[in-house]
């Protein structure tokens, strides 16, 4: 692995795409302190006192909305989060104009997660803050990408020439778009893994391998990556039912047994069980790392809002 | 046109010293014109400095290219119901700086152009405003519903040069079955967007590893191909006049190619951005590049441009869709797609010319002759004798660069944004008015 960037060049986040090894480096190493800070009683520090942090959530995400909301308390800012439901766009108000509103209020960084691609790019071009994209459509979610990257690092010490299999419902899926520009970067080799219907035109010019059968895709990879079947995004018949695609395209321990016996088993959370993983091999304490993916996402974000705000600051406050 | 406007004619004016492109005549030389009022008195290598009769007032154009004003058959005015994208005036206006004497409007208004009473609405505003001769096209079926097809025959009687469902693809094949037959005794065209409806649902641009690697849902080109290769079929059932609206891939060109050999009633048009431009104007979600259909890959621009060269594709039209600020300014999937087109007409088609794929005279004759025979409007897109002086003035070879925010339009949505190129219109007379002196 190369050196670590000196700092981070830009003024928002918003996807893996752009960013080189060093400042993903960069980014993991600052995440990895915190990482070891919040296993410590002493949690806090106020790095980011006097910051003020907005959530701005056009799609409800428990899950990533307390992690960022954690993460920038754990670094002494103030937090607003705001979540905006489908309700108040059909109001009339505009992307833009929110993102105007908001502006005028003087925040440090906002934590965007919109429900259409390229919609926080949009916005970052409105705003003079810095701007962190906590997944737009089916784009990038650069936060999640850089969470498993920390937490693939801590587990086998590096991050280039692994196997990853990366499975499931990767069509709707901004966090395999994020993963495979990431581990692409760090010189790490990306299968995909799953029905035809689901693997996205073109995607092979990525650089990845694609299959469509399970046990063949899974063969000596030392990740495997699962993904979460959103259903909620399909329109049509992408896979005949549930139990079909857990038969073909969810991992069990018969698929598992083709990757490494070493293998870390992934998943961005929430979990379908027995959809597209099976409880057996999710909470298998031995490979299964999705409760650590957990963990890592607040370091990460740490990072990365720390990054943000002192390159926000040191620009005058102009992003 | 009314008295009114012919009242205020130009009288007698001789342009001389012109490059004269006469797109009927199929000829591209030196000469002059005369206007005796409002039409044509003459035009040819003959009419010089020194053969211009007594009373004419005399221009010189110094070389410049004149030609018959330009004919747009497909162009959205959104008049009535959009009035804050597009009136029939700022369109007129627009017009008149791009060089576009007559425009054939979409039906896709609010309410939609599919009775008598609108296609008279649309004539007497256009009138009263006095700019481009506007045409319509009346709707194919109620309300652009898909389901029951207009009255035809009175909407051609009553003006309606032509017929079309708007933006919408006209997707049941037995609709269109009844269109094509039922238009033939009339002569009636039928113009498609051709674009299987099923396949294209929710896509905002064309698939592939751009929309791919943005997170966009792409349609992929063949949805053009599958729906022109249905319809030509219906065509050759019914012996309708079948056109393709602003065909964009190499294979719609190909089956078009074959079924034109087949000796099939089948024309089709494409629009400037499908021959200029390819999905990469997309790349950071820049929605004034969304249009319908996609911007496709540089391959598919390379064969509307050889479709062009040999004739395959007839004409050429702006496409002209004015959007407001607030309709584009949305993440890609939500904003509106189209572009406004009449001001880069002529200056993005003569980059064909200058390009070396088509000679001046075919370019112009793909905007003016084609598409008024397209859709039988007589005396417009020729320099014959008798006929309205409605012409185009313009130097094929001023360099300008694109700036939207100078646009009469009222919408400034372009996708050729900042783009440097050549051509640039001096003048346009409708029935021998000037409606447009570059400078004044």
């Amino acid at each position: 692995m190369g050196p670590a960037a000196d700092h981070y060049p830009h003024p928002h986040l918003l996807g893996i795409e752009g960013l080189t090894p060093g400042e993903i480096t960069l980014i993991l190493d600052r995440a990895q302190h915190y990482a070891e800070k919040n296993r410590s009683a002493d949690k806090t520090s106020n790095i980011l006192a006097g910051a003020t942090v907005v959530n701005l959530f056009y799609e409800n995400s428990t899950r990533t909305l307390t992690s960022f909301e954690l993460a920038a308390k754990r670094l002494g800012a103030d937090v607003i989060n705001m979540t905006v439901g489908t309700s108040s766009v059909k109001k009339g108000e505009t992307l833009i104009d929110t993102a105007m509103t908001l502006n005028a209020m003087n925040p440090d960084a906002l934590v965007v997660r919109h429900a259409d691609s390229g919609a926080v790019k949009l916005l970052s071009e409105k705003v003079n803050c810095a701007v962190l994209n906590a997944g737009d459509g089916r784009h990038e979610h650069p936060t999640q990408a850089l969470l498993d990257a920390l937490t693939i690092r801590r587990h086998k010490g590096r991050l280039h020439r692994l196997n990853v299999a990366i499975c499931g419902d990767i069509a709707h899926s901004r966090v395999a778009r994020s993963n495979i520009l990431l581990l692409n970067t760090m010189g790490s080799r990306v299968r995909l893994v799953a029905p035809p219907t689901l693997i996205p035109s073109k995607i092979d010019r990525m650089g990845v391998e694609i299959f469509h059968d399970m046990e063949e895709g899974l063969k000596d990879c030392d990740i495997v990556m699962m993904l979460r079947l959103q259903l909620e995004r399909m329109e049509g018949s992408f896979i005949p039912s549930v139990r079909e695609y857990f038969h073909f395209h969810g991992l069990d321990r018969a698929k598992l047994a083709n990757a490494k016996p070493d293998a870390l088993i992934m998943h961005p959370g929430p979990m379908n069980r027995g959809v597209e993983i099976d409880s057996e091999v999710a909470d298998d304490v031995e490979r299964s790392v999705i409760r650590e993916q957990v963990e890592m996402g607040v370091a990460v974000r740490m990072a990365a809002l720390e990054l943000l705000v002192q390159n926000h600051r040191k620009m005058g406050g102009q992003a | 046109m009314s008295p009114a406007i012919r009242a205020k004619g130009a009288g007698k004016k001789a342009f001389i010293n012109a490059r004269l492109i006469d797109p009927v005549a199929q000829t591209d030389g030196m000469g002059g014109l005369l206007i005796q009022d409002d039409t044509i008195a003459k035009a040819g290598a003959e009419v010089t400095k020194d053969t211009v009769p007594e009373g004419f007032e005399i221009i010189d154009l110094g070389g410049a290219c004149l030609a018959p004003g330009l004919v747009d058959m497909r162009a959205q005015l959104r008049e009535p119901g959009f009035e804050h994208q597009e009136t029939i005036e700022t369109a007129g206006k627009s017009a008149a700086i791009g060089g576009v004497t007559t425009i054939i409007a979409l039906p896709n208004t609010d309410p939609v152009i599919d009775d008598v009473a609108g296609v008279e609405f649309i004539a007497r505003r256009a009138r009263k405003v006095g700019l481009a001769k506007v045409f319509v096209y009346g709707a194919v079926s109620k309300g652009i519903e898909g389901k029951e097809i207009t009255e035809m025959g009175l909407l051609h009687q009553a003006g309606a040069v032509a017929f079309c469902d708007g933006v919408k693809t006209i997707a049941s094949a037995r609709l269109l079955r009844q269109a094509l037959s039922y238009s033939t005794f009339f002569d009636g065209m039928i113009v498609q967007h051709p674009e299987e409806p099923e396949l294209s649902k929710g896509a905002s641009m064309n698939s592939g590893e751009l929309a791919t690697r943005l997170g966009l849902s792409g349609v992929s080109p063949l949805a053009e191909v599958m729906q022109i290769e249905r319809d030509l079929r219906l065509a050759e059932m019914t012996g309708g006049r079948l056109h393709f609206a602003h065909i964009s891939t190499g294979e719609s060109v190909e089956v078009i190619r074959k079924a034109k050999k087949r000796g099939l009633k089948v024309t089709c048009d494409t629009a400037p951005p499908y021959f200029a431009l390819n999905e990469n104007s997309v790349s950071d979600y820049r929605t004034f590049a969304k249009l319908s259909p996609p911007l496709r890959s540089e391959d598919d621009r390379q064969a509307i441009v050889a479709g062009l060269a040999d004739g395959t594709i007839d004409a050429i039209a702006s496409d002209h869709n004015p959007q407001d600020a607030d309709s584009k300014r949305l993440p890609f999937a939500q904003a509106a797609a189209g572009a406004v087109g009449f001001e880069t007409l002529l200056p993005i088609s003569l980059e064909l010319y200058h390009n070396g794929h088509m000679s001046l005279l075919d370019v112009i004759t793909k905007l003016t002759r084609v598409p008024a025979d397209l859709v039988r409007i007589k005396g417009a897109g020729t320099l014959a004798e008798g006929t309205a002086a409605d012409l185009v003035v313009f130097d094929p070879d001023r360099p300008w660069k694109i700036d939207p925010y100078q646009f009469h339009s009222k919408s400034k949505n372009s996708p050729f944004d900042g783009r440097l190129t050549q051509g640039r219109v001096l003048r346009t007379l409708i029935d021998g008015r000037e409606v447009f002196t570059e400078g004044s």
